[in-house]
């Protein structure tokens, strides 16, 4: 079985697709706790292509990240909860 | 509860960013009101709005939510009004649903969730120019159909566009239609689908991601350009709060001058010209000398809000926001507080969580505010000689000055470091922010929301500053000086008394019972201390002619250690009433604002202390 891959260990330029969510990997508890559901509630979704379109200036964190029609922007501490896979080949966005 | 015709509440409800604030100022004009939720600090904007057919209904503007659980105290208050079990504000009769055109997917999902509440639901497709711009397309009947309920399309920022919503609004309040019974809402991943599979029929077109957003972000969240675009932006505001402000301060300040000469001329020399003209005249004025700064400042924290440049700065500086547990939204206020801690602290709201709201004001008073400058100038003017340091570059004043911004920065970091890990430790919170695009601000709804600020700064802390200065002018003034007294008549005074008796506490500190007297009017505002110094040593004379006197008199009087003292004593002593009252009126909460008073007077008592032992210990 290949390593899982999460969203924060992208670099800028790098386009993936959400696969799923493992916020278990949070070392709060109650942080995780809610992280999915917030992760949902703000537009992450499986199956959608995501683009790291920038870093922030220190530590290149956070990160702003393009889905869908939108930019959002986190911590990797809060990417390390959305695994992610190869993006589609073609083009596809929603 | 009756709801007859005339007394219908529409509530607009949205996901952040959606524009709804927009729509409620283009509805609602100057119709409006802000206050606070009993209990809590979330804002509740209310206003007036009258149908077509004449009827006057009430719209409240509710804060942002994704859904309907309580994560901020925003998103408790909204979910309460919404569910009908707030215990001030009566369920809506009719919800105004407002989604961004944009991004349809996420923002159905709330329309979903909230459609089992049922509750009769207009939704409004905001920023449809955007949609249209961007080549997104959507099919309204489709829409409309599939999720039962009426869907126009709106652009917030034009009234023509509008029209159909009014209409809408119009029809739904004359024939309301009955609520429906709460219906028990599916989870967040079955609305997300059940959201996905409206917007695959209604989406004829995906359209793509916003141009102008895409290259501004580009140059604006660049690594090294944006955070160079960053500081031009922060150093042109502060530059201009202090460039513009200087003809209307000093306009403010003659005008109060010609009020009290004017006075002076006709009213008897008594004791209610005194209240008048020393009183509430010199109190007030000064802390409305700040006004224009605090507008100034205000105006540009709006356009940055509105343009959505504010979540960018946040996203430039989270990351150095994070190593003392606070988040990116924390920098602004907290730099706006360095011309005035009032608008910083004012302007804490743009941070959603509480307790990192509750800790950024709690050290806003720390960054060294524009009322200090006079202070420090007089004293460092006094006793630190020019001496050229580092090869001529920079004078021994000017690094003196510096250093005292200095520490209260790093004293800022430290205690915003230590709350996070006692009194609002708590577990960390996501940052997870969508970065809204980028829009042109529209000026009508910046002079609202600016005239909001300002009539709650001039109402809530005015009020306290009118009977702070009242009562500290009696307490200056009476009792009064006996017949053959030899000391000025301050110090026979209510306010010379406590003066004299804080001065067993202040002695430690090398501060004299002038200075300890000084203090006690000092609290209206920072500089007044000058003016009340002048006072304590009888000066005579203008107001620059008074601060030369002093200058004299501290040099020859004060021993260095004293006036080293005094300098660090105001670096933290909240030494200024009306940031009390906002900060009491912005945490709805005496315990924190007795909290706040508490630490800041205990970090200047140990400060000056530790000055002034080193100070003599050193030079003997």
């Amino acid at each position: 079985m290949m390593t899982e891959k999460y969203l924060s260990d992208l670099n800028k330029g790098d386009v993936a697709q959400i696969l799923g969510f493992a916020a278990e990997r949070c070392q709060n508890a109650d942080f995780a706790r809610d992280l999915e559901e917030r992760l949902l509630e703000i537009g992450f979704e499986e199956g959608l292509d995501v683009k790291i379109l920038h870093e922030g200036p220190v530590s290149r964190d956070p990160i702003a990240i393009r889905i869908g029609q939108m930019t959002v922007a986190l911590r990797r501490r809060e990417a390390a909860a959305v695994r992610i896979g190869p993006a589609k080949p073609h083009d596809g966005k929603v | 509860m009756s709801s007859q015709p005339h007394d219908i509440k529409v509530a607009l409800v949205g996901s952040p960013n959606c524009g709804k604030s927009s729509l409620f100022n283009s509805l609602t004009g100057s119709r409006q009101k802000v206050a606070n939720y009993p209990g809590v600090t979330v804002e509740r904007r209310s206003g007036k709005y009258t149908t077509a057919a004449g009827q006057t209904i009430t719209l409240i503007d509710l804060p942002g939510i994704y859904s309907l659980k309580d994560r901020t105290l925003d998103e408790r208050v909204s979910r309460q009004v919404i569910t009908g079990t707030h215990q001030s504000e009566s369920q809506p009769d009719l919800l105004l649903c407002v989604a961004d055109s944009t991004n349809l997917r996420v923002h159905l999902r709330l329309v979903l969730e909230l459609k089992h509440l049922g509750l009769p639901i207009i939704l409004a497709l905001n920023m449809h120019d955007m949609a249209q711009r961007d080549d997104i397309e959507i099919d309204l009947d489709i829409l409309s159909r599939e999720l039962g309920i009426p869907v126009v399309t709106t652009i917030a920022v034009r009234q023509g566009s509008l029209d159909n919503l009014k209409r809408q609004l119009s029809d739904r309040v004359t024939h309301l239609p009955p609520k429906q019974k709460r219906e028990q809402a599916p989870t967040t991943r079955e609305l997300q689908i059940l959201a996905r599979n409206i917007v695959q029929k209604a989406l004829l077109s995906e359209g793509t991601h916003h141009k102008i957003t895409r290259q501004l972000d580009k140059i604006l969240l660049h690594p090294l350009l944006g955070l160079i675009i960053f500081f031009i932006t922060l150093f042109g505001m502060f530059q201009l709060v202090y460039f513009w402000s200087e003809a209307p301060m000093t306009l403010i300040e003659d005008g109060f001058a010609v009020l009290q000469r004017g006075l002076a001329t006709i009213l008897p020399d008594n004791w209610f010209r005194s209240l008048i003209n020393d009183g509430i005249i010199a109190g007030v004025g000064s802390v409305l000398v700040f006004l224009p700064q605090i507008i100034i400042l205000f105006t540009f924290i709006l356009i940055l809000e509105a343009t959505g440049y504010m979540a960018r700065a946040a996203f430039i500086m989270d990351r150095l926001m994070a190593m003392v547990g606070l988040n990116g939204r924390a920098f602004i206020p907290l730099m706006s507080s360095f011309a005035c801690a009032i608008p910083g602290i004012m302007a804490t709201r743009t941070i959603e969580h509480h307790r990192d709201r509750l800790t950024t004001i709690m050290i806003a008073p720390l960054m060294t505010c524009s009322a200090r400058i006079p202070v420090y100038a007089l004293l460092i003017g006094a006793v630190v000689p020019n001496h050229p340091i580092i090869y001529g570059l920079f004078g021994l004043q000017g690094m003196v000055l510096f250093g005292l911004y200095l520490v209260g920065i790093l004293s800022a970091l430290i205690v915003a470091l230590v709350l996070r890990m006692t009194l609002t430790r708590g577990t960390a919170q996501p940052f997870l922010m969508e970065l809204p695009k980028y829009q042109l601000p529209v000026l009508r709804h910046i002079l609202i929301n600016l005239w909001e600020r300002v009539r709650a700064f001039l109402r809530r802390a005015g009020t306290i500053i009118l009977y702070s200065a009242i009562a500290l002018w009696a307490l200056a003034q009476y009792p009064k000086k006996p017949i053959g007294g030899l000391e000025p008549d301050i110090f026979y005074s209510y306010a010379g008394i406590m003066g004299r008796a804080l001065h067993h506490i202040f002695a430690p500190l090398g501060f004299n019972w002038e200075m300890s007297i000084a203090l006690i009017p000092g609290m209206a505002a920072r500089e007044v201390a000058i003016g009340a110094l002048g006072t304590v040593y009888a000066l005579q004379g203008s107001e620059g002619h008074v601060e030369q006197s002093l200058r004299a008199v501290i040099q020859s009087s004060w021993p260095l250690p004293t006036a080293l003292a005094f300098l660090a004593w105001y670096i933290f002593a909240p030494q200024c009433l009306a940031t009390l009252a906002t900060v009491r009126r912005e945490t709805n909460s005496w315990a924190w604002t007795a909290f706040m008073t508490g630490y800041l007077f205990a970090l200047a008592y140990l400060a000056a202390l530790a000055v002034n032992w080193t100070a003599i210990a050193l030079l003997g």
